[in-house]
């Protein structure tokens, strides 16, 4: 099995065609939508983690790709810039899955991209602008 | 067995002296005992980096030609106002001024991405900043616009000056209300779902010298990566609040006003900082080091984060409102184990302030120290501490009445 954390931007055409579904049903693939973005006549964007076979999820990849969906790795989306980071702690305490973690012992500060969700609370959080997320 | 500040210096001279961070002395007092420990330990370095507001420069840009007289005109620094209350070409700048075009609160939460503090860290990084000035033009200063790039080195004078510095102490903050709310001391969830703190505990300076015996008016420091002086006690001293049996203030009290060159500062250790809803400020690197004259000096190096208290405040309603109540005390060992309990409720708690870099502050201290390049002080005068019946005063509202022009006894 494959694990992938993605952006998917939908081009203002693509809005009613329901890809999401043909991914789970054709496909085969676990798709869990960490966020959403759907405005009618604007650029949609999801932001999933999907779940299948190593070929189910290429060629549902490839599927979304053909018809215009733009796919990126999460990771190219969320910024975290050590050195703008002070350290302080502040925005461990509200990351909701701990991908900005603190190691106790030392008092230091570390960002997981695994583990981001995006959800972008930690925005307004951090003084520094240490995050960054690209949408 | 008592030191004194010259034999110590001394030592420091020849590069023999026993130098430790508030930290490492905290195992050796422990080991040792804290009278072979103060008879060893000659000097325990101290840390903190944290936002402090009442944080600002002053300085002298040297006259143009033909002459203006920015005193009484105004001036922008990449857009953000300075105040010109002063002679032809000084000017004092904030760390929490923001550009006239900010849209402040007005859209709420505000985002506060650049003023006074962002400045001061783009100055100091040798970043190239745009004056902007008008004035109103005499005989001897006839020039009435002024528009040119500037940086720190083409400055006379760039001295950072900030009025009150090195909280010693402070609130713990958390929201009772059931709405968000952006404060000075972060973003605050509803009904209690977060708390902030702010100090670097046992490293902080004046947590480890509680009643200001050895730092006083022109006591030598690091600050902003180089060297500053404290030039007095920090606005809002208030040094006689209830202490712990060890004489640790439990709340906010001490603090301290220090100045010093910019032009040997790094942006590592002065950060702009906006603080969403709130607004902008400038978090300072200080590091203070403290003569270890004798056994009591040592102890009071020795505090742990567990011998520290704070108070638990509420910043919905009790701190705007200025009303009493502290909802809990709690410790700095507590506070940095990622919760506290408050009402029974387990609340997450999260710093503002940066224990990493204050120790990284006490280590760089601690090698200047050791290198011989840094000698101690003698305060001129100390600071008034606990005895001194010093009172924290409220404002007391004086209404001004049908356009009266003297105040009614």
């Amino acid at each position: 099995m494959a694990k992938k954390r993605l952006v998917l931007n939908f081009p203002p055409q693509l809005i009613d065609q329901p890809v999401t579904y043909r991914l789970i049903t054709q496909y085969q693939l676990e798709v869990n939508i960490l966020r959403a973005s759907i405005t009618p006549r604007e650029w949609g964007r999801l932001v999933v983690e999907v779940t299948g076979s190593k070929e189910n999820l290429d060629s549902g990849l490839k599927f979304a790709s053909n018809l215009g969906v733009e796919i990126k790795p999460l990771a190219q989306d969320v910024q975290w810039y050590q050195e703008r980071c002070i350290e302080c702690t502040a925005c461990t305490a509200i990351c909701p899955t701990g991908a900005l973690q603190l190691s106790r012992e030392e008092m230091r500060v570390s960002f997981d991209h695994d583990k981001c969700i995006v959800c972008g609370l930690c925005l307004p959080i951090c003084p520094y602008g240490a995050v960054e997320i690209m949408f | 067995m008592a030191k004194t500040i010259q034999e110590i210096n001394e030592k420091i001279r020849r590069g023999r002296a026993v130098v430790c961070t508030a930290e490492e002395v905290i195992q050796i007092a422990k080991s040792k005992g804290a009278k072979q420990a103060a008879a060893e330990v000659d000097v325990v370095t101290t840390g903190t980096f944290a936002p402090m507001c009442s944080s600002g420069a002053y300085f002298n840009v040297g006259h143009s030609k033909p002459r203006i007289k920015l005193g009484g005109g105004t001036v922008t620094l990449n857009d953000v106002p300075v105040y010109t209350g002063f002679a032809a070409v000084d000017f004092f700048l904030g760390a929490t001024a923001v550009p006239d075009t900010d849209p402040r609160n007005t859209i709420y939460p505000g985002k506060f991405s650049y003023g006074g503090g962002h400045l001061i860290e783009d100055l100091v990084a040798g970043k190239d900043v745009q004056l902007i000035a008008r004035a109103y033009g005499t005989d001897c200063y006839p020039r009435r616009k002024l528009e040119t790039w500037i940086r720190l080195e083409d400055m006379n004078e760039a001295v950072l000056f900030n009025m009150r510095n090195c909280y010693q102490n402070y609130n713990v903050a958390v929201n009772l209300s059931d709405r968000l709310i952006y404060t000075y001391m972060g973003v605050l969830q509803p009904n209690m779902r977060n708390a902030t703190y702010c100090s670097a505990g046992q490293l902080s300076p004046l947590l480890n010298d509680p009643f200001y015996r050895t730092i006083g008016i022109g006591t030598r420091i690091f600050l902003g990566g180089g060297i500053g002086y404290v030039v007095g006690n920090g606005t809002q001293h208030n040094p006689s609040v209830p202490r712990t049996a060890k004489g640790i203030p439990r709340m906010g009290a001490g603090t301290l006003a220090v100045t010093g060159s910019l032009k040997q500062m790094s942006a590592r250790w002065l950060r702009g900082a906006s603080f969403t809803g709130y607004g902008v400020t400038l978090a300072v690197g200080i590091g203070i080091p403290i003569p270890i004259l004798d056994e009591d000096m040592l102890l009071y190096t020795a505090v742990t984060d567990a011998d520290i208290v704070a108070q638990v405040v509420d910043y919905s309603e009790a701190y705007p409102h200025y009303t009493s109540g502290n909802l809990a005390e709690v410790s700095y060992a507590e506070l940095k184990s990622g919760s506290i309990t408050v009402n029974g409720k387990k609340v997450p708690s999260a710093g503002l302030s940066s224990y990493v870099r204050a120790r990284e502050i006490a280590e760089i201290l601690k090698s200047w120290l050791e290198k011989g390049s840094f000698l101690l002080t003698e305060p001129a005068e100390t600071l008034v501490s606990a005895d001194s019946e010093v009172e924290f005063k409220p404002l007391q509202e004086r209404p001004i009445l049908n356009n009266n022009r003297v105040a009614a006894s």
